[in-house]
């Protein structure tokens, strides 16, 4: 049966619908104890004393830590990415604060209890006595002369530098047409729906932990907190079966999940900490933060021929996980977009402020730089008077041009870029809107269109590539492919999905191949005891290179069931042909034997072809030897009341190509979740610090969430272009959406306002911001 | 210093000692072990926590357990089994009306208490009545279309008992 690219509800659902998913805050067990950690509410202080014994005498309190008791006991969280050629200032981040907080969340102490509310009454009774310092938030501010720094190791709170690409200088002083402008991508608060969790148990009998932990990456979690615990890697399993969401915030190795792993060593009872919303706020990863200045250089006949991009990525306190990777290679290797600029040059200095720390959070990068291409091509189609559509139509890479080496050294690896466009545009019925949009302005009602059309780096990616842009791992992806005596196949995989579906596409690939019923496939993964190695779910990798690595495996286990079919049918193994479950002798279809059989004389072995081995199984490490460059146009129509300032969102066409498409009905959910969050940061999202380093969005009372009633129902739609060197095709579908919306739902806003003259709207497009812009064109300014 | 409260849940009595300030569903997921119901945040915006008091759509991070005390909670446990899907329940797993499912028993449970009010809500009344939570994976499309099937299927149930 076919089972590619056919819709297939989800394997992971009945037990997560019957609320039998278990996710790391519901591990329960004898003896457990809970602990809570109290956090700075400062951004910049020293730490004159602590005093915890009002905490220690508490009811039901086991133990109390603070960075001191710490020290030589357990080592510091590590960053994992360092780009190289950046002079990159790499400070570890101590698992509890010494001597200096650098950031409102840093933690200071750890309290452990019987309860978990004895744990968190008791981090109240902790005295702590703070010399406040003088703090900074914003990364330019950070930068200049003076002020205050983070790291003593750190001048000017340069974190690092990092620059790619070149641009002659005669491609600007000799242009017909130079835009420039400068773009705050707003800090933004992962907030998966779980918030983060651990739960350890350490066996002193054997020495073994085992570290259930709400992650994206278990093994990448496993290999830094063997060094952080300094305990063998063989020694820690770490297990992360049903994660409620991630969006990058779950890749970071953090302090907390260390934390509580040393407890549960030091007091030889199982440990659970689990972090509260307002927590997360302050001490889960936070993503984009940057201050981008760009310059593009153009001809009056559409051509846009150079771009010059400068971005300061506020990094926070500490260089989180992977975070150096998102401002330097995820985002400025991808600054030209879709189009064909002759020369490209981006220029990202990583700085250090007294805030959480950022890392990757969905599209980690390309929204960044989606957003900044895609908003100056609409500014230079103003600048020359032409349509914006045109001006993408005219830059666009050709459909013939691919493979296309960009400006900035990628190679973009299969597209029609035209086709995807163009389907947007006949889905949206660009021109009827554009009529209907002249007529609407000449009754007072302002509806705008807006346009992009992206291409992102996915499926990271070639080990050869991370090497050289400085990720302390490699990429590849494991599979081990585990065929049972009865034909039923238990599919083990280095990634690790947390809400993306792959128990059912992954399911669906092997099923696929070895013509079996989908119920017959079980797909294990997020446990480091039960797969060897894996690199985890991130950079919309999985099925790109996690599914290319089970493709690769099922063919070997099919190429040695070959050769024991064509034993057992008196065949050359080259006669043998295998279809929909059964191995026939070619032209003699009557003479075959059922996948199921073959695979009980694999382990009978009462005759098996000489040189073969009892039992199947087979294993693939599958290197990617390019990344995967997802497309695709999304266009947005949208309502501003012009009295308000309020955006109304009418339309939203999507048109992506992933390659090819496994499951269209969990492709479908991966668009639809990512737009969301992409017109999130448009319209709603944003934390904000006071001057001195406060969060004052601080929790959900404080942030703007999406909510189902803001949106109509989305128009989407897929292109097939395969990518062409993985077994499979498919290219990666989870970050498109938050890549594509938000430049989409803000050139549509500055569509609607043209009558007023307005081009610029700062992010989130907050009702009173998009009212005073109105304000200023009415006034003239 | 503790109480002692009963509550039926899913069908049984359950007494367990709280203290005054034990919310609802700590009492469910700490006394009784029934962690199907989830806790998103600290603030009662999430919804993950939702389930029925007196078959009425309830946050139970925003109710103590003392005031719960002999009323019935239903949560995700008791509304059906994987033999025996609730209608919401086949219908959020056909409609991939979920992701990573942590918010979804919280969402299911909103849907049926809306489901209970009007029997066949329009897209916009989904819409509005999913305001109490958040969903961060699916941009909450198939949720709708969710609601929307399980609006059928449980006129079709109805039906089909009305006739029996």
């Amino acid at each position: 049966m076919q089972l590619i690219g056919v819709p297939q509800k989800r394997v992971e659902d009945p037990r997560l619908i019957t609320g039998r998913g278990r996710y790391t805050e519901d591990v329960r067990l004898p003896g457990m104890l809970h602990a809570a950690i109290l956090r700075s509410p400062r951004a910049h202080a020293r730490i004159q004393e602590i005093d915890v014994a009002a905490a220690q005498a508490a009811d039901g309190v086991v133990a109390v830590y603070t960075g001191r008791d710490l020290a030589g006991k357990l080592g510091p969280i590590p960053t994992a990415w360092l780009p190289p050629d950046s002079d990159i200032k790499a400070t570890a981040h101590p698992a509890l604060a010494v001597d200096t907080v650098r950031y409102v969340g840093d933690g200071v102490a750890m309290v452990v209890a019987e309860s978990a509310a004895a744990a968190r009454d008791a981090i109240d009774r902790i005295k702590v006595r703070y010399e406040p310092m003088a703090a900074v938030v914003d990364q330019a501010q950070a930068m200049a002369e003076g002020a205050p720094l983070v790291h003593e190791d750190a001048p000017g709170n340069v974190a690092f530098h990092w620059k790619a690409g070149t641009v002659p200088e005669e491609a600007f002083t000799g242009a017909e047409v130079v835009v420039r402008r400068t773009f705050r991508q707003q800090r933004l608060i992962p907030n998966p729906m779980e918030p983060r969790a651990a739960v350890a148990q350490y066996d002193p009998s054997t020495g073994d932990l085992t570290l259930w932990a709400t992650s994206q990456n278990p093994h990448i979690h496993r290999v830094l907190l063997s060094s952080v615990l300094g305990i063998p890697e063989h020694r820690l399993r770490v297990v992360s079966v049903d994660v409620g969401g991630g969006f990058g915030s779950k890749i970071a190795c953090y302090p907390d999940e260390a934390l509580t792993a040393y407890a549960a060593m030091a007091l030889g009872r199982p440990v659970k900490w689990a972090e509260t919303r307002v927590e997360h706020f302050q001490a889960t990863t936070h993503g984009r933060d940057m201050v981008i200045d760009v310059e593009l250089a153009g001809r009056r006949d559409g051509t846009m021929t150079a771009i010059r991009v400068k971005n300061l990525a506020n990094m926070g306190a500490y260089l989180s996980t992977a975070a150096p990777g998102v401002p330097t290679i995820l985002f400025g290797l991808i600054v030209t977009g879709a189009y064909t600029f002759q020369h490209a040059a981006v220029d990202v200095y990583g700085v250090f402020t007294h805030t959480t720390p950022t890392d990757a959070y969905r599209g980690a990068g390309r929204p960044e730089a989606t957003y900044l291409v895609e908003r100056m091509v609409d500014l230079f189609a103003g600048e020359i008077g032409m349509d914006p559509i045109e001006v993408r139509r005219r830059n666009l890479v050709r459909p013939e041009a691919f493979p296309y080496q960009s400006a900035l050294g990628l190679t973009y690896d299969s597209g029609n870029y035209q086709r995807a466009l163009d389907q947007a545009l006949e889905t949206v019925g660009y021109e009827e809107i554009r009529r209907e949009q002249a007529a609407l302005r000449q009754k007072g009602r302002y509806i705008g269109i807006g346009c992009t059309s992206y291409v992102e780096i996915s499926g990271l990616g070639p080990s050869e590539v991370a090497g050289a842009v400085g990720f302390q791992g490699g990429l590849w992806e494991s599979a081990n492919i585990r065929v049972h005596p009865s034909g039923k196949v238990t599919v083990f995989t280095g990634g690790s999905p947390h809400g993306q579906g792959e128990e059912t596409t992954f399911a669906q690939i092997v099923a696929d191949r070895f013509g079996v019923p989908l119920a017959d496939v079980e797909v294990v993964h997020g446990d480091t005891a039960r797969i060897a190695m894996g690199w985890g779910t991130y950079g919309s990798r999985t099925t790109a290179v996690g599914g290319s690595a089970i493709a690769v495996a099922a063919d070997r286990v099919i190429d040695k069931a070959r050769k024991i079919a064509a034993h057992m049918l008196e065949a050359a193994e080259e006669d043998i042909e295998f279809r929909a479950g059964r191995f026939a002798v070619r032209g003699a279809p009557e003479r075959a034997q059922t996948f199921q059989a073959v695979t009980l004389q694999a382990y009978l072995a009462w005759n098996l072809p000489e040189g073969v081995e009892p039992a199947l199984e087979a294993a693939a490490y599958y290197n990617p030897s390019n990344f995967t460059f997802p497309f695709g146009t999304h266009i947005a129509v949208v309502e501003v009341d012009a009295e308000t300032g309020d955006v109304q969102l009418l339309r939203y066409v999507a048109v992506d190509d992933c390659g090819k498409v496994i499951n269209p009905l969990i492709a479908e959910g991966q668009v639809h979740g990512g737009i969301v969050q992409g017109i999130g940061q448009a319209l709603w999202e944003g934390a904000v610090y006071s001057a001195d380093g406060q969060l004052l969005t601080g929790s959900l009372l404080d942030y703007a969430m999406p909510k189902a009633r803001f949106f109509p129902a989305f128009e989407t739609a897929f292109t097939e272009t395969p990518a062409p060197h993985n077994p499979i095709g498919a290219k990666g579908i989870g970050e498109t959406g938050t890549i594509a919306a938000t430049p989409t739902i803000v050139n549509a806003v500055v569509d609607a306002l043209q009558p007023f003259g307005v081009q610029d709207l700062a992010m989130p497009l907050w009702p009173e911001r998009v009212h005073q812009a109105i304000q200023a064109g009415r006034n003239g300014r | 210093m503790t109480t002692e409260v009963t509550i039926f849940v899913n069908g049984a009595e359950q007494t367990r000692a709280v203290e005054p300030r034990t919310l609802l569903v700590e009492f469910l997921r700490e006394g009784l072990g029934l962690t199907g119901t989830h806790v998103g945040c600290d603030t009662s915006q999430c919804g993950a926590c939702t389930v029925l008091l007196d078959g009425k759509a309830v946050k139970s991070c925003t109710v103590l357990a003392v005031q719960a005390a002999g009323q019935h909670v239903t949560t995700v446990e008791g509304i059906g089994s994987v033999e025996a899907l609730h209608p919401v329940q086949a219908a959020f797993w056909e409609k991939h009306g979920l992701q990573c499912g942590f918010c979804t028993p919280g969402v299911m449970m909103t849907a049926i208490g809306l489901l209970q009010e009007r029997p066949q809500p329009s897209e916009g009344e989904i819409r509005s009545a999913l305001d109490g939570v958040i969903c961060r994976c699916t941009g909450y499309q198939n949720i709708v279309r969710a609601v929307q099937d399980a609006a059928v299927r449980m006129a079709a149930r109805d039906a089909q008992t009305a006739s029996d």
